[in-house]
């Protein structure tokens, strides 16, 4: 195999690595749905209405008064502006009774500033854990049943490679694909207050998804050239010459790998710039995990397919 | 069976989805071409509260003081919620049990979600309550409806046939014309379960009041031989039965025609108000009308963008077997949309970006037959040899890929719960549609190519 792939596992391994490193230090933003809690998404007038409307709107509030509004009434309040009008409010699980009592105290605090809800939801924390279990049992369901899938679908390479060692090397590039989104988003918590929410569930899944079906095409070309070719690789043949077929597989596939990912990605971006504040980070999670799907099934699921193959002769 | 007659039945096949996915466009160009008959129904999508507006409650059940069934208390706590909520007027309200001891409540388009929180977690009261004279009743529907009475008497009123009138009296002006209190309610009553009758065998229900229930009952028939003694829920009536006997022993039968079910359902509000299961609101989602109307004009426009930047790509990238892949997404888009109705499919804000996503992923099967065609061609093989390879050669790919996705679609659709789950049966369905479209439409358009005309344009396919 050609020096690139051992240079882009590395590179790979390393961008893996700060991603630990960087959800160590920096833990996720979990949202509400996961850890209980309330957020009230409220919207104001915009204050440039006031200039010539008769109805004078006032606008959005200063973040300070509206603080000095809640505290009293609910205590620990987390305020960020959204928008030039919107404002979202986090807090610990409100009850209805409370929940009224924060509209109605803001309502009389600012009478002119066309307060609207635009959507409040609260979770407790049993909810909250209940979907953290669930989404990591998920996850771990998802990756026993593509090992399972993967192992049959190859079982009769079982001379050349063995189809565990096919389901394995896809197995480390989907942790590769999930671990590197989680680290940005622990970046991206961290310095810009962007939650991890229930959806990112169904993202990582379905990076999951697409990233193994990169992975099986490339490894259906090495099957098919290994048929063709009548190549005997691995268990009885020798590494350089398999490392030169699944290169070639690579290759032959390319073509295909960057215009799925680009076509994907087409529709992902649709989604990010014009699909709306509630799913815009659900899409950039899948943008960054369905294009490295493609990628480390070359540079992380290739090379370690041709490592992993056993090469003693038996 | 002739390419050109398998390529027309498809043709004759999406008109006919179309008119199912979108009745409107046709019955309007149908008008406008001045063909007036046409006028086909229209039924709409299902659309989540996420776009509709509205509010999620999950409520938690406190089952411990149960002593029997615990699916049949929470049944009742079903019942008595969506009666409840019933009142409202909430188009289609949604009330059904989760896992063991969970109630989810949706409620679409609502506007005073305080008002209906308060209502659903109310303790159900249940009380009997005996006749009221009719004079005293003619007198309350004198006073509450004064001028608009137009000769309604109670006893008219208070008749079995005008069952449904009385509630929606009871309703507007909470006051009883019919019945008063009898002084005995739900703390008097220890259970209630279906029994059978022993000489005709159809359902009945049996009461077992407790001693101080008894009592009460028994002054109570004794005074009412052969009058109506009323069981109410929440203030409405919910058995009316005729005392035939006095009871004094605790133990009472409301016999009557009912069907096994109806005995059931009976049962189970009496016994929710018999012992009443408090709920406690654990997670609320509330989505206002404009942000959802906003969310879903959105995504709209997400879905037609995303749609017009791949069919571009595919067009300049892969020439004339790219047009063809764009027909053949349109097809899936009118394949998948018919699914989503036929179904139906509940679409949410996640459940639409699952549909965008299969968009990108309905082509993948195109490219990676095209691209073994691509090969094909370039190893010199005649255009009608090099399509038939890049079917067969390109399927294990296509299938594999697909399946693998599936798998993802279904753990999802099995472990998680409302928002997500629409997303996971958008997804899935979205696979399953492209592995049909993908190979079957694909071909049978293709084929159409393999003329002697196109041989000699390979420009057109590589």
């Amino acid at each position: 195999m050609p020096k690139i792939y051992k240079f882009m596992f590395w590179f790979s391994i390393s961008l893996v690595v700060s991603s630990v490193v960087a959800v160590g230090m920096f833990g996720l933003k979990l949202g509400v749905d996961f850890q209980g809690g309330s957020v009230l998404e409220l919207s104001f007038n915009s204050s440039t209405d006031s200039i010539d409307s008769p109805q004078a709107g006032s606008g959005r509030p200063d973040i300070s008064q509206i603080q000095k509004t809640l505290t009293p009434k609910i205590g620990d309040v987390e305020l960020s502006p959204e928008g030039d009008t919107g404002l979202i409010v986090r807090t610990h699980e409100l009850t209805e009774v409370q929940h009224q009592e924060v509209l109605s105290a803001l309502k009389t605090a600012f009478p002119t500033a066309g307060l609207e809800e635009k959507q409040f939801s609260s979770v407790g924390p049993v909810i909250g854990n209940e979907l953290k279990q669930r989404s990591l049992w998920a996850i771990f369901l998802v990756l026993v049943c593509v090992v399972i899938y993967i192992a049959f679908v190859f079982r009769k390479l079982g001379r050349t490679t063995s189809p565990w060692s096919m389901g394995l090397a896809a197995i480390v590039a989907l942790v590769h694909d999930v671990a590197i989104p989680v680290g940005v988003f622990a970046i991206l918590g961290h310095f810009y207050g962007i939650e991890v929410t229930g959806v990112f569930v169904a993202a990582a899944l379905t990076i999951l998804g697409f990233s193994v079906s990169d992975t099986v095409i490339i490894f259906d070309r090495v099957r098919e050239n290994i048929i063709r070719g009548g190549l005997p690789a691995g268990r009885q043949g020798n590494k350089s010459e398999f490392g030169a077929l699944v290169h070639r597989s690579v290759m032959q596939t390319l073509t295909r790998s960057l215009n799925t990912v680009f076509t994907v990605l087409l529709s992902l971006f649709a989604i990010y710039f014009f699909g709306g504040a509630s799913i815009k980070y659900f899409s950039l999670a899948l943008i960054i995990g369905i294009f490295l799907g493609a990628y480390s099934s070359i540079f992380v699921a290739s090379p370690l397919l041709v490592w992993w193959t056993p090469h003693t002769k038996r | 069976m002739n390419k050109f007659t398998k390529v027309f039945i498809t043709a004759v096949a999406s008109l006919v989805l179309l008119a199912f996915v979108a009745p409107q466009a046709i019955n309007t160009t149908a008008q406008k071409l001045r063909i007036l008959k046409v006028n086909i129904p229209v039924r709409p999508f299902l659309l989540g509260l996420d776009l509709l507006g509205g509010t999620h409650l999950i409520y938690q059940a406190d089952l411990s003081k149960v002593a029997g069934s615990a699916g049949d208390a929470m049944q009742g706590v079903r019942d008595v919620v969506e009666r409840r909520v019933n009142l409202f007027g909430v188009s289609e309200p949604v009330v059904q049990v989760s896992g063991n001891d969970r109630l989810i409540v949706d409620l679409a388009g609502i506007n005073d979600v305080n008002q209906a929180i308060q209502l659903i977690g109310q303790t159900p009261f249940l009380e009997f309550k005996t006749i009221l004279p009719t004079v005293q009743g003619d007198a309350i529907i004198k006073k509450t409806l004064g001028d608009k009475t137009q000769g309604l008497t109670a006893t008219e009123l208070c008749a079995p046939a005008n069952g449904a009138t009385l509630n929606q009296f009871l309703i507007a002006f909470g006051v009883d014309p019919c019945y008063q209190p009898s002084g005995l309610n739900g703390s008097g009553l220890r259970t209630a379960q279906v029994s059978f009758n022993n000489q005709s065998l159809s359902p009945q229900v049996s009461l077992e009041l407790n001693d101080q229930g008894a009592k009460l009952f028994g002054q109570i028939t004794q005074a009412n031989l052969g009058k109506t003694v009323a069981i109410y829920l929440d203030g409405l009536p919910i058995s009316t039965p005729t005392v035939q006997s006095a009871i004094t022993d605790g133990h009472a039968v409301i016999s009557g025609n009912f069907t096994p079910a109806e005995a059931k359902t009976l049962v189970e509000r009496l016994n929710s108000g018999a012992l009443p299961v408090p709920i406690q609101l654990i997670s609320q989602q509330t989505i206002g009308a404009s942000l959802g109307q906003d969310s879903l004009a959105r995504s709209l426009k997400a879905g037609v963008y995303g749609l017009i930047f791949v069919a571009i790509f595919m067009i300049l990238f892969y020439r004339l077997p790219g047009v063809i892949s764009v027909a053949v997404l349109l097809i899936y888009i009118l394949i998948v949309l018919s699914f989503y109705k036929l179904i139906p499919v509940t679409l949410t804000l996640a459940g639409i970006a699952g549909f965008i996503l299969s968009l990108g992923m309905a082509v993948d099967a195109n490219i990676l037959i095209f691209a073994r065609m691509k090969e094909e061609l370039a190893a010199g093989k005649s255009l009608y040899v090099a399509m038939h390879e890049g079917f067969s050669r390109a399927w294990l790919s296509v299938r594999d890929s697909h399946v693998t996705t599936l798998i993802g679609a279904a753990v999802l659709y099995a472990t998680t719960s409302s928002i997500v789950k629409g997303f996971a049966l958008t997804l899935g369905i979205g696979v399953l549609t492209s592995l049909f479209t993908a190979t079957v439409v694909t071909r049978t358009m293709l084929n159409l190519l393999t003329t002697k005309w196109f041989e000699q344009k390979h420009w057109l396919f590589r």
